[in-house]
């Protein structure tokens, strides 16, 4: 299977060399290949899972657990304005 | 030849649970920016989600109340695209396995009653929310949003124009009121409307369609779909071709535009979320929601004109919300002899005066009790209606009673036949070419003798007394 190497970087953002899609093209396809194997078991009549884990959903009680801890969360971020996060413009 | 125009509406509908969908951060609306989050809503790396169960429940109380069927087994999925509001990069979701399918809606229509498929209900989260304007270069965000638990309700394109789909809106609209599923206030962004528009040839398959987003208010979302319509039809009949494509309505230009340069990045990979396993509910479970199941809008209604008597408009004006139906409920049990009195005054007199101050029924400075109190001096005809009017008046700015409002202002009704008359026969004596008037035959003047002895009387004469004893004088 082809893999369209460019339009996937684009969608997971990572920037790519003419070079790194060259090898990771046939990489990804090979990948994907390997997997599709998968298809050739006969699967009729077995249940599909929605979930490898057949555990239960935790519950959470609806009752607030957190408080304000704005100034510690946005230490990591590089850049705020008045408790706001500031990004590079994302509208045209 | 005509056109038929083909509507189906996703409406994203906040539940009104006290945290958010995924993790322990308060949802209240209004906070200061950014104070209400985590590790988790903010998409810290090894952090992981745990469903808030009251959400899922009032999510199926809502795929109940439209009668639809709820899977007892539903899973969730990511839905990956990159926005600065999105800090995980993708928002939990559910997509083929959803908590609700197969539901309806009955809304009304001209001609009768119509019936609106809903495709289904998945629970999801809300993403953050990015301020743009008057900021130079960089856009400023507020994650307080971020994970809010949703409702994506998805229609059937079963509506034919605008209007059918605001009928549809509305009843939806009130239904998560009345279920408390919701605040559903539209412009908190509780409540917000996509809608997906084609026109065809009649009998023709269904055209291409066009979404149109940013669509908050009932008003914008008439004007959106009925410009999109002309628009497509507009363009086929040049000749042109519709094309599948996201449109923002602009409400202050009445138009939308194309947001084509971003569908090339709407591939969004969906996959099951590893890190929640399958939603399950049990049979006794759903029962035991639908047994908490409150009265429904239609059901309300249908009471009120039966057991109060109340006309089919008094009974929609007191079932619109809620608030208001308990608010008429109590007022019909504090002056149980006259249910229409009781709606009257509290549709047209209450509730005009509570809308010219911008009052929800919720905080009316006039209590149930309090205007039953001046209802009763209606019905013992202590006081005139007209005069009952400016008691209100006065309730609705002090805590005093009727009563003590009526002593005070001395607006007793005179309802003794004796002080009527003298007050007649001093009106006559004062108008003797009108008594001769009406006794020649001009039937009329009678207003003219009611007006001239509410006068004298201060308004306080019992205005049914007046008639009757002025119709006997006159005849001498």
């Amino acid at each position: 299977m082809d893999i369209d190497v460019r339009k996937v970087a684009m969608l997971s953002r990572i920037r790519l060399t003419d070079d790194e899609a060259a090898e990771l093209g046939p990489q990804l396809s090979n990948i994907i290949g390997y997997v599709e194997q998968l298809s050739a078991v006969n699967t009729d009549g077995v249940e599909p899972i929605a979930h490898p884990h057949d555990i239960a959903m935790p519950q959470r009680v609806d009752a607030v657990t957190n408080s304000n801890r704005r100034d510690a969360l946005q230490a990591s971020a590089p850049k705020t304005e008045s408790g706001l996060y500031v990004v590079p413009k994302v509208i045209e | 030849m005509s056109w038929e125009v083909v509507i189906g509406l996703e409406v994203h509908v906040q539940v009104n649970t006290k945290t958010k969908q995924f993790c322990g951060c308060s949802t209240q609306f209004g906070a200061e920016p950014n104070t209400q989050t985590c590790p988790v809503c903010l998409g810290m790396p090894g952090q992981l989600p745990v469903l808030n169960m009251e959400a899922a429940r009032k999510t199926v109380l809502t795929g109940l109340a439209i009668n639809a069927d709820i899977n007892l087994v539903s899973k969730f999925d990511r839905k990956n695209y990159f926005y600065p509001d999105l800090p995980k990069g993708y928002q939990i979701t559910q997509f083929p396995l959803p908590i609700v399918e197969h539901g309806y809606l009955d809304i009304p229509v001209k001609d009768g009653e119509k019936r609106i498929g809903i495709t289904r209900i998945h629970m999801e989260e809300d993403a953050g929310k990015s301020m743009h304007e008057g900021l130079d270069g960089v856009s400023h965000i507020d994650l307080n949003r971020s994970g809010v638990p949703l409702m994506e309700i998805v229609s059937e394109p079963d509506m034919a124009d605008a209007d059918e789909a605001i009928a549809y809106l509305k009843q939806l609209h009130q239904l998560v009121c009345f279920l408390d599923v919701s605040g559903a206030n539209m412009e908190k962004g509780q409540f917000r409307c996509d809608a997906n528009v084609s026109v065809r040839r009649p009998g023709e398959p269904l055209g291409t369609r066009a979404e149109l987003k940013n669509l908050n208010s009932f008003r914008f979302i008439k004007q959106a779909i009925e410009y999109e319509v002309n628009r497509q039809i507009e363009l086929i009949e040049d000749g042109g071709e519709v094309v599948q494509e996201t449109r923002l309505f602009d409400s202050a230009k009445g138009e939308s535009r194309s947001m084509r340069g971003k569908e090339e990045a709407h591939d969004y990979r969906y996959f099951p979320e590893p890190d929640l396993p399958p939603l399950r509910f049990t049979q006794a479970e759903v029962d035991a929601i639908r047994a908490g199941m409150p009265e429904l809008p239609g059901q309300l209604r249908k009471r009120f004109e039966t057991e109060y008597g109340l006309s089919p408009y008094d009974a929609d004006v007191l079932t619109q919300t809620r608030d208001l139906a308990a608010w008429y409920e109590a007022l019909v049990a504090a002056h149980p002899a006259d249910p229409k009195r009781c709606a009257n005054w509290m549709a047209n007199e209450l509730l005009g005066r509570l809308k010219e101050s911008g009052t929800d029924i919720a905080e009316s400075p006039v209590s149930p009790q309090r205007l039953a109190g001046l209802l009763e001096r209606i019905a013992d005809n202590t006081i005139s209606g007209k005069a009952a009017k400016d008691v209100l008046d006065a309730m609705m700015t002090s805590e005093d009673d009727a009563d003590a409002i009526i002593d005070a202002r001395g607006l007793k009704q005179v309802s003794d036949s004796g002080a009527i008359d003298a007050i007649i026969e001093e009106v006559m004596a004062a108008n003797p070419a009108q008594v001769e008037g009406y006794r020649g035959g001009k039937e009329k003047l009678l207003g003219f003798f009611v007006g001239q002895v509410m006068k004298a009387s201060r308004g306080k004469a019992n205005p049914g007394m007046v008639n009757q004893r002025l119709k006997a004088l006159l005849k001498g």
